[in-house]
């Protein structure tokens, strides 16, 4: 049996995002209408005009701005993951201008929440869900104006 | 078109608290309040229909079947509805579509949850291809989360503050002061609402519903039955609304981690929430100047206020000068919430969507003692529950 090493970085979800130097979203676009989804569709088309089974996959828009967003002062219930001592953590909605759709994502770890503001540019990083664990994550971070 | 209308001749309830006990009990007590209140013997009831919340347990555990057997089984039929937040309301669509379609003349329609505490949370166990499973490994996106994005969608929008929101909790804090079933019965103030802590920014613990323990139920019976058994008069229900989204979906939703895509398909003429209405009053033939009270799903102050504009009360983004004009507090033009609400309930999720028909429903009998909107002909009730669900029932007399 192979296993990765307690330190290799691990994917919270198969297929949903690359890491790398320029990390991306993965969603599929329909090769019929050019409808979007995200997490990726592999079956079928969900736009109700289109019954496609052809679907593509697709790295999407890198930045986006917020549509909205939250910082969370308690700790989230299994099966989320908590840094400990317990800090707070946003989570932002971004709109990708090109998908025209809204991502929800952990906002980076380091991010300067107090100016965090609706409108803000924001870009897909990935990281540990929280620092030190095994499992990485989509998040986004703002950039800098 | 043929009367499409049903009689609700009994309500009932167990009052919300966190008591700890199972479930059942409470259906139990709500069944039999429903019952006795409607003069009907459960040995009558021909249809059961129970409303179902899955949840540290497996799909079935919260049951019509589970009522019947508690009640002891009296041979009816049964069915069992799984509709998040608007489990009850899709459990009284099938009983009055069986009323409807003459299979049955009475059916007795229970929901009824114990809750743990704090946050909802998913069932246990590792499950990496279920969007609510995912939302809290990946995102650590809790409910009022979610309900944090809308509020300050409003903020940004209309450029509302917490002190307006505080002022809902306030109102509803009032309102639901001599309500027997309200779990709260405490007046607050802006000042100690705003000093309460933040969970999710910019909601505070107070702007957040709390999860609760209760029960209620409905006994709906044809109208022919209703006026057999000596009821001339009865509440109606005049529509139940259990609409799905339209594609895309443009507005995120519980439990899901993004939108629908709008780059190709148009955004649909209405959004989810304000189409629950929409479907209501066209199934009713009646509009939002026709109602005398509305029961709305306050998870959160800030979502009463999109309740008055869904439910076309007001203007987009009048609703907080529709609040502080007092129009919505008993008294005022449409009392929004005389029970209390969800700030004076807490949620038990399958009992929450029939509850809110049973506050209703008493309010046009006019037997809503110390909260009674005066004169009360048509009250209207909405919500919406996570993966698509929403329901709203327009009752009248």
């Amino acid at each position: 049996m192979t296993s990765p090493s307690a330190a290799a970085p691990v994917p919270a979800v198969e297929g949903w995002f690359t890491a790398g130097a320029e990390p991306s979203l993965i969603g599929s676009r329909c090769a019929a209408c050019g409808t979007y989804h995200f997490p990726p569709e592999t079956f079928a088309c969900r736009n109700p005009r289109c019954d496609s089974t052809s679907l593509e996959e697709i790295p999407f828009s890198r930045r986006g701005r917020i549509w909205s967003f939250s910082v969370n002062h308690y700790a989230a219930p299994p099966p989320a993951l908590n840094s400990d001592p317990f800090e707070p953590y946003a989570v932002a909605a971004v709109e990708l201008p090109e998908e025209r759709m809204v991502v929800l994502g952990r906002v980076a770890n380091g991010a300067d929440l107090s100016t965090m503001r609706v409108g803000q540019v924001m870009e897909i990083v990935v990281e540990p869900i929280i620092a030190g664990a095994e499992e990485i994550v989509w998040k986004w971070k703002p950039v800098d104006a | 078109m043929s009367d499409r209308r049903v009689a609700v001749l009994g309500a009932g309830m167990h009052p919300w608290g966190k008591w700890g006990r199972n479930f059942a009990e409470y259906g139990v007590v709500a069944a039999r309040a429903a019952l006795a209140d409607a003069g009907v013997e459960w040995a009558d009831v021909q249809f059961i229909a129970g409303g179902e919340t899955v949840r540290n347990g497996y799909p079935g555990y919260v049951a019509g079947s589970t009522f019947a057997q508690a009640l002891g089984w009296n041979g009816a039929r049964v069915a069992t509805s799984y509709a998040a937040c608007a489990s009850g309301a899709q459990a009284i669509d099938v009983a009055r579509a069986r009323i409807l379609a003459g299979l049955c003349d009475v059916a007795l329609v229970v929901g009824s949850d114990t809750t743990p505490k704090g946050f909802l949370a998913p069932s246990g166990g590792e499950r990496r291809t279920d969007a609510d499973w995912l939302r809290f490994r990946l995102v650590g996106a809790t409910n009022p989360t979610y309900f944090a994005l809308y509020a300050r969608r409003r903020m940004e929008l209309y450029g509302e503050t917490e002190s307006d929101w505080a002022a809902v909790k306030v109102k509803n804090a009032r309102h639901g002061l001599s309500n027997p079933n309200a779990r709260y019965r405490k007046e607050t103030s802006v000042e100690e609402v705003l000093s309460s802590a933040m969970v999710s920014d910019p909601l505070r613990l107070l702007q957040i519903c709390t999860t609760s323990d209760g029960g209620a139920a409905v006994v709906l019976t044809s109208l022919e039955y209703a006026r057999s058994h000596g009821v001339a008069d009865p509440v109606t229900v005049a529509a139940v609304s259990t609409v799905t989204p339209t594609f895309p979906q443009t507005v995120i939703e519980m439990p899901y981690l993004a939108t629908d895509s709008a780059a190709v398909a148009a955004p649909p003429e209405r959004l989810f929430r304000d189409a629950i209405a929409h479907a209501a009053y066209e199934e009713a033939g009646l509009g939002p100047e026709d109602l005398s009270l509305a029961e709305v799903y306050d998870l959160s102050t800030a979502l009463e206020l999109d309740w008055y504009e869904n439910l076309g009360l007001c203007k987009e983004g009048e609703a907080a000068r529709m609040l502080h004009d007092g129009d919505t507090t008993l008294g005022g033009r449409i009392p929004v919430n005389p029970s209390g609400g969800l700030a004076c309930f807490g949620e038990a999720v399958p009992a929450q969507a029939i509850a809110q028909v049973c506050e209703v429903t008493w309010q046009l009998r006019g037997q809503a003692e110390g909260r009674q909107v005066s004169n009360a002909r048509v009250g209207i009730t909405i919500n919406q529950g996570l993966f698509g669900h929403g329901s709203s029932v327009i009752l009248a007399r």
